[in-house]
């Protein structure tokens, strides 16, 4: 394998996923906990396509484009909610956001 | 001699670039977090998606760094940028509020992940630092599409599933109210 080894690969995929999850629990902006998710996915999916790398089996990397849907997915629902809410006049804080009831 | 010279030199250039995109992912990761601009923080998480993309193509991903350009950087990104100019000024909310203890146990629980990614990677390391080499069909679309349609075929269909349900769920939250009020 030409250039760095797996364990390279894998020290990016933590920090990334560390980064992902601190921005995840800082900030309140509920548009950047979900950039924040994304990094943490992408993160994961570092690891998973490192990891087939390693095993020279292509599984990692059809388990890695199935969590891009899935990311996908997820932006879709989290930013229709984040639209609903400011059409419904409510502050866009994550830590005001303590009841269900519309 | 000179394969092996060949050899070193690409195996060099691929180390440059290598850390050109680790560095540039780590610090439009942190950037990301760190601005307080959404937009900003979106731009930044395009640069972290594309150096991500160079990661994948080095690892001999060429399939899923296609699909993370196309898929994130193109369709999910806009998406963000749409709604970020939808929302205006009214995005911005700044660090977490809560006390301080709170923040300090944030920081704590992220460098205890970070620790323990770092102490099981040098445990097993020399275990993952030999690699096998990969014919040139690995991660090419052929062989993914295979995969995908043969091993994986029930994880493509529940993939394909959710995404319908979250194209459909999107929808629903898109209805506006006062429509909804009408009919």
């Amino acid at each position: 394998m030409m250039g760095p080894s797996v364990p390279w690969y894998l020290f990016v995929a933590g920090v990334l996923f560390g980064i992902g999850a601190l921005g995840v629990l800082l900030r309140r902006s509920p548009l950047i906990v979900l950039l924040s998710l994304e990094i943490m996915l992408n993160g994961s999916n570092l690891a998973l396509v490192a990891f087939s790398r390693h095993f020279g089996t292509g599984d990692g990397q059809v388990f890695a484009i199935a969590v891009m849907a899935v990311a996908a997915s997820e932006v879709c629902v989290g930013l229709g909610l984040i639209v609903a809410m400011a059409r419904k006049r409510l502050a866009l804080d994550v830590d005001r956001f303590s009841e269900l009831r519309g | 001699m000179s394969a092996v010279c060949v050899a070193s030199v690409g195996n060099v250039l691929v180390w440059m670039v290598w850390l050109a995109a680790a560095v540039a992912c780590l610090g439009s990761g942190l950037l990301v977090v760190t601005l307080s601009n959404p937009f900003f923080s979106a731009l930044g998480l395009i640069g972290n998606l594309a150096s991500l993309a160079v990661l994948y193509l080095l690892s001999s991903a060429e399939f899923v760094a296609a699909a993370q350009v196309l898929v994130y950087a193109g369709a999910v990104m806009v998406m963000f940028l749409f709604v970020i100019a939808y929302l205006g000024g009214r995005a911005d909310a700044p660090w977490a509020g809560g006390s301080p203890l709170f923040r300090a146990s944030a920081v704590v629980a992220g460098s205890a992940l970070l620790a323990e990614t770092v102490v099981a990677l040098l445990w097993k390391s020399s275990r993952l630092s030999h690699s096998p080499p990969v014919d040139s069909s690995f991660g090419s679309p052929a062989e993914i599409g295979r995969l995908f349609l043969t091993d994986h075929l029930l994880a493509f269909e529940i993939t394909s599933i959710v995404l319908l349900v979250a194209a459909v769920g999107g929808v629903v939250l898109g209805i506006k109210p006062q429509e909804a009020e009408q009919s």
